[in-house]
């Protein structure tokens, strides 16, 4: 189980004692490093661009007002939605992988997240309610999901990965039919962004939609770290668990019901962005070898490939424009074609 | 001998049932057919109706509604759903796979995706030809691809990751669809409908090449039904009993491109109906493939006619996309599939 040398901390009294993987954490750290020049560059670029000495004049409170205005109200939050829906969707991503034992059982392949999409488009659409609400309906329909889907590939007590994957599938496709349905029937002229509101965007973000996804982000990601030991327990599988003494019904139902949580707030922020719960937990593994759960890597490398790809959705040649869920849409389907070409 | 000669009942009694399935399809389709053309959007009396169609009046606008709009969309809702259902039948047949369908297995997304490149590139005035020459081309790459991919060209091929495949792809292709279509406004003015996938509104002058691209394969498909069925045994079992599998996935493969794409350039891309009407006359006539793709064609034209007389009528004045409908009724399908135990067995 263990990959590379072991680090331990401890304090002087041996109350607390930190334990760390020296390569898992080396690639968290990176990422979480590499998360500055990204921040500084989608701060910096946009519409007008800043310079670096404005942004810093800004940011020490002597800025001009309308630059400080630009950065507040649309800039800053901008990346901290990116980096809170991405950290989200990559811990989610982690948690079900683990529990699935399937790289496919991820919330964005199952169906969670246009799950969760449903109940803000309801939301949104039908009761136009406040960001605070629709971040609720998201959560409670993702949660509903996840039960059906659950119950659904549920045969002989024992859910099958794959026909788990295959039954979300079903669902999700299901519930983007629903969803089309409600956006096209809805009195909005704009179908253009209502379609972009479909496949995920961080455009136009304020600090409304924002917030709800960072209380969550600390909350939640804290909680599971604290239920992270019994999470690798259920990698080894249910038999070896409890042999371990791990409370695999509490673990998994607990695990399961964060995860669900933080993909759909990050979905009632962003709308549904596909495959960056897919694929941060594999690249997080690729890079970190590590064979435990990579909870704060997968944390880390969501929020790099969703602001990543959030500049690179502002910044596409020839001028096109694409939001940022179809951006990872494509970059994650190849992904993914890649992981299948590889096989198993 | 002669005992032999006299088919055992369950036989008979399975023959009797294809006829009445034949029997009760036609009588549903021509309902549905002649339902079509009465009801829309705008009313029009029956008498209106009758007279549009017997003595065509071009100054009235009633007439013009029937003859322009209602007529030709019932004719593409017939050939569409047809061609789709005969391609998921095809597509079960050579892959040995349930959930195997031009929707599911990306052939429809790569030819929306090649028409919509195409628009993107020529700015759309490429005519009739030019849409059906970009979706045959897409559908024929995306097929190929998902197929290499999905371990088609290998022994032992699995169903699962054929499916996953093609899911992939599917998702991908559509999330670079959706990009082009966001970027091109005239694009998604004119192919908002279309990139979803409905019958709604497509010209009268697609009905033509549809027809004559769409009935000869499905006759083809037709005759191919024995080859199918030695296929659908096992690529071990079809040679013993004298068939080639190479040459019957090789023109297998050719009937679905050319179905699936002619189905995709008129209609855009709809998925779950090749899914769900081959399974339910499966259900109905037992595994041959002689019957399955004729009444397969049959029921997935009664399936996609009726989604679009749903679509009209469902909440009015506004309509709903073909697609939508179809995908409301084949994805419990599709779960109900997945959840059976042995996924590999038709």
């Amino acid at each position: 189980m263990t990959a590379g040398t072991v680090r331990v901390w401890r304090s002087r009294d041996e109350r607390i004692a930190l334990r760390w993987h020296r390569r898992p954490a080396m690639a968290a750290a990176t990422l979480l490093l590499l998360l500055i020049p990204l921040g500084v560059v989608a701060l910096l670029t946009g519409s007008f661009d800043i310079g670096p000495a404005e942004l810093w004049a800004t940011l020490t409170g002597q800025g001009e007002p309308t630059v400080a205005r630009v950065l507040g109200t649309i800039r800053v939050p901008r990346l901290v939605g990116g980096i809170v829906v991405g950290a989200a969707l990559g811990v989610s991503g982690a948690v079900f992988q683990t529990i699935s034992r399937n790289p496919l059982g991820s919330p964005d392949i199952i169906g969670f997240v246009t799950g969760a999409a449903t109940g803000a488009v309801v939301a949104i659409l039908v009761f136009e309610a406040p960001p605070g609400i629709v971040s609720l309906a998201a959560v409670c329909s993702g949660m509903l999901t996840a039960v059906l889907v659950g119950a659904l590939s549920l045969r002989g007590g024992t859910a099958g990965g794959y026909r788990l994957v295959l039954v979300g599938i079903g669902v999700g496709a299901l519930l983007g039919a629903v969803n089309d349905l409600l956006l096209t029937r809805s009195q909005r002229d704009d179908a253009i962004a209502a379609q972009i509101w479909l496949v995920g965007t961080l455009n136009g973000r304020g600090w409304a939609e924002v917030l709800p996804t960072v209380i969550a982000v600390a909350i939640l990601i804290p909680a599971l770290l604290l239920m992270r030991r019994g999470l690798a327990a259920l990698e080894l599988g249910d038999g070896m668990a409890r042999q371990v003494g791990a409370p695999v019904t509490i673990v998994r139902l607990g695990t399961i019901a964060i995860a669900v949580g933080l993909a759909a707030f990050a979905t009632a922020t962003a709308g549904p962005i596909a495959f960056v719960a897919l694929a941060a937990p594999q690249l997080v593994a690729r890079v970190g070898r590590s064979s435990s759960v990579p909870l704060v890597g997968s944390a880390a490398m969501g929020a790099v490939l969703l602001v990543g790809a959030d500049l690179l959705s502002q910044h596409l040649p020839l001028s096109l424009s694409a939001p940022v869920g179809l951006v990872t849409g494509v970059l994650g389907g190849v992904y993914l074609l890649w992981l299948l070409s590889r096989g198993r | 001998m002669t005992a032999l000669l006299v088919a055992p009942p369950a036989i008979r009694r399975r023959g009797s049932r294809r006829v009445v399935a034949v029997l009760v399809g036609v009588a549903i389709l021509m309902a549905l057919t002649v339902l079509s053309v009465l009801v829309g959007s705008r009313p029009i009396e029956p008498s209106v109706v009758w007279a549009a169609i017997t003595r065509p009046d071009v100054t009235d606008d009633a007439h013009l509604v029937v003859t322009e709009l209602r007529m030709p969309r019932t004719a593409l809702a017939i050939v569409v759903g047809a061609a789709l259902g005969v391609a998921g039948a095809i597509m079960q047949a050579l892959t040995r796979n349930p959930l195997a369908e031009p929707g599911i297995l990306g052939v429809n997304a790569g030819a929306a995706a090649a028409v919509a490149t195409g628009i993107a590139v020529t700015g759309g005035a490429f005519g009739t030809l030019g849409l059906f020459g970009f979706s045959f081309a897409g559908a024929a790459v995306a097929a190929l691809a998902v197929a290499a991919l999905g371990g088609i060209f290998r022994r032992g091929a699995d169903p699962v990751r054929l499916t996953l495949a093609g899911v992939a792809f599917a998702v991908t292709l559509g999330a670079y669809t959706q990009t082009l279509l966001i970027n091109f406004p005239s694009v998604f003015d004119t192919f908002r409908h279309w990139a979803v996938g409905s019958v709604q509104g497509r010209g009268g002058e697609l009905v033509l090449p549809a027809v004559a691209i769409i009935v000869p394969a499905i006759a083809l498909a037709s005759l191919l039904g024995r080859s199918l069925n030695a296929v659908a045994m096992g690529q071990d079992v079809a040679r013993s009993v004298g068939a080639d599998p190479r040459g019957v996935l090789g023109a297998g493969a050719l009937l679905v491109v050319l179905l699936a794409g002619a189905a995709t350039a008129v209609a855009g891309p709809i998925g779950f109906v090749g899914l769900t009407a081959p399974l339910a006359v499966r259900l109905l006539v037992g595994p041959d493939y002689r019957w399955i793709v004729p009444l397969s064609a049959l029921f997935a034209a009664v399936l996609v006619l009726g989604a679009d007389i749903l679509g009209r009528v469902l909440l009015p004045p506004a309509e709903l996309e073909t697609s939508i409908v179809t995908a409301i009724i084949g994805a419990p399908v599709f779960i109900a599939l997945a959840r059976r135990r042995r996924l590999m067995r038709l």
